[in-house]
């Protein structure tokens, strides 16, 4: 296919929702499986589209089971391979996420988060899956998961997301809520040759010595594809090294479970993203992620022409959690203000990152974010603590 | 090869031996008779890859010397799907029981089938949830007694040879793990033709369901089908009965129709022509 079609060079006036199928396909992602929901749809029909264009397949599958199964199928292929979709079928994925962590699949999961639970409001934004995402399939495991918060993030992070997949093996998710997937902004694509591309590490041995889930010392095991002659098995069992299910000692689980969630914990000084706005000599910090972030950068300059000494702290990573970070910055400052669209996640993980810090938290539901007025209004609260 | 080797030694995972079936269970016999078609077609056997769900059977990807994929509970599938789309050279094998491709699985077969994309189905059908103990399912006969039907099942059972042939399936038999020979051919067919293909295989369950039901051996249950098996090829599939006098099975449906997958890969070449038209 002709690179030209491959990444759109140029600037752009684009919808997240499109920019995020961009990225995907800048990013190498060839295969996409899906199930129409708002308000995430946009990212599907985009791949519909544009896939057979880049010589990539696009499914659409009967819900949002299924269509997580065929993205695990075909990164087992070797395809970079993704999905979209919102809260409800978040939730239905759930069950091949964990499938996905078990054998240690690199894909991309988008979530366009809207309001829940349950159908709750679709064409309404929400910040109330971000717990899911950290949770929601059974077991223990670690996840990364980004959070965008404009349309050029929606293009940049989903590349990201892309990568991190390939390098550590596990699914990666774009949370974004519904105002950043509908947006429309400029987008700056840069050229072909710009676009940072990572692979997932190949056997270096004969497929006879090929031992499928034996790490390397980054705790990641290099990855065959099928129909290479490898011919490895991989189960959702609790499995040794070679992949053989060792459903019946604690050794196997121990070693197992405990190297799933330490690739991630270990390599964090590697994943953790977070972007500081005017913190060298705030007394109140406001750690904001998504479209929150973007009210609370306005509520933040505004307070500073006020005279108080305001700052953000905007998360890029959300999974792992930016709690050293978020810890070392609790030190400095009096008061840090939370606002989400939710009834309360992550200012828990912030509480348990800022200590003894006093943390106000802002929730909003509904359709509106945030004002800047009522992020500025908690500013001025937390300068007086 | 030596003496004491089996002869399909090379296709079979000796490092999971041996296997977790019950005695009597009808398994074995299913995965024999899939090896000795990949042997005897000579297939590439670095191609193909098995997919199976959770069950009793479902453990049978992890005994073939193939590439191989033991998924969550029903999906295997759609994992299938996602694996032969992304790779049209690979040969996706689903070998599954019928609690798992026809209850928590059911939405995945009808699809995949309506779609006509190239998966070969082998289910084995004993008629219960095995794995767990011996509870009902979507193929148990009317009235048989599993540890969730102590009154006797009131649910009517799946015909699954009617359901799939309804669905879209080009190819679509049932036999039992007694008619080893006519098995194989059928699995050696669906493993050199396109498209969405079913086979059924009913399989003794001695141990679990078998002995609930006045058929307490794997000879006991040979036995039934011995005495109730009729051969009806090419006959209605909605008519294939099974019942404690009759067991009907064949090769129902042999048809062709254009693959999802030749459909997906023709429209994107004519994309990618166009495109280049476009220039």
């Amino acid at each position: 296919m002709t690179q030209e079609r491959t990444v759109l060079t140029g600037k752009h006036f684009m919808q997240g929702d499109i920019a995020c199928a961009e990225g995907a396909i800048a990013a190498g992602c060839r295969f996409f499986a899906g199930y129409p929901i708002t308000p995430a749809t946009e990212i599907a029909e985009r791949m519909a589209r544009r896939l057979p264009e880049v010589d990539g397949v696009y499914v659409q599958m009967e819900d949002e089971l299924g269509s997580m199964a065929a993205v695990i199928g075909a990164s087992y292929a070797g395809v970079k391979s993704m999905t979209a979709t919102s809260g409800p079928g978040f939730s239905l994925m759930q069950e091949n996420i964990g499938l996905a962590v078990m054998t240690e699949t690199p894909c991309v999961v988008v979530n366009i988060m809207r309001g829940g639970p349950s159908t709750g409001q679709p064409t309404k934004p929400g910040q109330q899956d971000v717990m899911q995402a950290r949770w929601g399939s059974h077991g223990d495991y670690e996840i990364i998961a980004l959070a965008p918060s404009s349309v050029q993030e929606m293009f940049d992070l989903t590349i990201e997301a892309f990568n991190l997949s390939e390098i550590y093996r596990v699914p990666v998710f774009v949370l974004a809520d519904e105002i950043v997937g509908h947006m429309w902004e400029r987008v700056t694509i840069p050229s072909e040759n710009a676009i940072k591309r990572v692979n997932r590490k190949r056997p270096r041995t004969l497929p006879e010595k090929y031992v499928p889930f034996l790490p390397d010392r980054d705790l990641v095991p290099p990855m065959a594809s099928f129909g290479e002659g490898y011919r490895f098995y991989a189960t959702g069992l609790t499995h040794d090294e070679t992949g053989h299910p060792r459903t019946d000692t604690a050794k196997a689980q121990q070693e197992l479970v405990q190297r799933l969630c330490d690739k991630i914990r270990k390599n964090r000084e590697k994943i953790v993203r977070v972007s500081a706005n005017m913190l060298e000599d705030a007394e109140v910090m406001v750690v904001a992620y998504g479209t929150t972030s973007r009210s609370a950068m306005s509520a933040v300059r505004e307070a500073r022409e006020k005279g108080f000494k305001a700052g953000l702290l905007r998360l890029i990573t959300l999974w792992p959690f930016p709690d050293k970070e978020i810890a070392e910055l609790a030190k400095r400052v009096r008061a840090i203000v939370v606002p989400e669209m939710n009834c309360g996640q992550i200012v828990r993980e912030v509480e348990r990152a800022a200590k003894e810090t006093s943390v106000i938290f802002m929730p909003k539901l509904g359709e509106e974010p945030h004002r800047p007025v009522e992020i500025l209004d908690a500013i001025q609260r937390g300068s007086y603590k | 090869m030596s003496e004491d080797s089996h002869p399909f030694e090379r296709f079979l995972r000796d490092g999971m031996m041996p296997h977790i079936w019950c005695e009597g269970c009808g398994n074995g016999i299913i995965l024999n008779c899939f090896v000795r078609a990949l042997k005897d077609i000579e297939i590439d056997v670095n191609k193909v890859v098995v997919v199976s769900g959770i069950g009793c059977i479902g453990r049978l990807s992890g005994y073939t010397n193939t590439d191989s994929y033991h998924t969550t509970h029903g999906r295997a599938i759609a994992f299938a799907t996602g694996a032969k789309l992304a790779n049209p050279e690979l040969k996706t094998v689903v070998i599954s029981g019928d609690g798992d491709l026809f209850a928590i699985g059911g939405n995945h077969f009808i699809h995949a089938a309506r779609r006509n994309v190239d998966i070969q189905v082998i289910c084995a059908n004993n008629f219960n949830y095995g794995m767990t103990g011996g509870q009902y399912g979507p193929t148990t006969p009317l009235k048989a007694w599993t540890t969730t039907t102590p009154y006797g099942n009131i649910e009517h059972p799946f015909n699954l040879v009617h359901l799939a042939a309804a669905s879209g399936a080009v190819y679509v038999a049932r036999w039992t793990t007694l008619h080893v020979r006519r098995l194989t051919e059928s699995i050696k067919k669906v493993l050199q033709k396109e498209g969405f293909s079913f086979i059924e295989v009913i399989t003794p369950c001695p141990e679990i369901y078998g002995r609930r039901n006045k058929m307490a051996t794997g000879i006991e249950m040979m036995n039934w089908f011995k005495t109730a098996a009729e051969i009806r090829n090419a006959s209605d599939p909605a008519e294939a009965e099974i019942s404690p006098e009759k067991i009907v099975v064949g090769e129902f449906i042999d048809a062709e129709k254009p693959t999802y997958d030749h459909l997906l890969r023709e429209m994107m070449k004519q994309v990618q022509e166009r495109i280049r038209g476009e220039k």
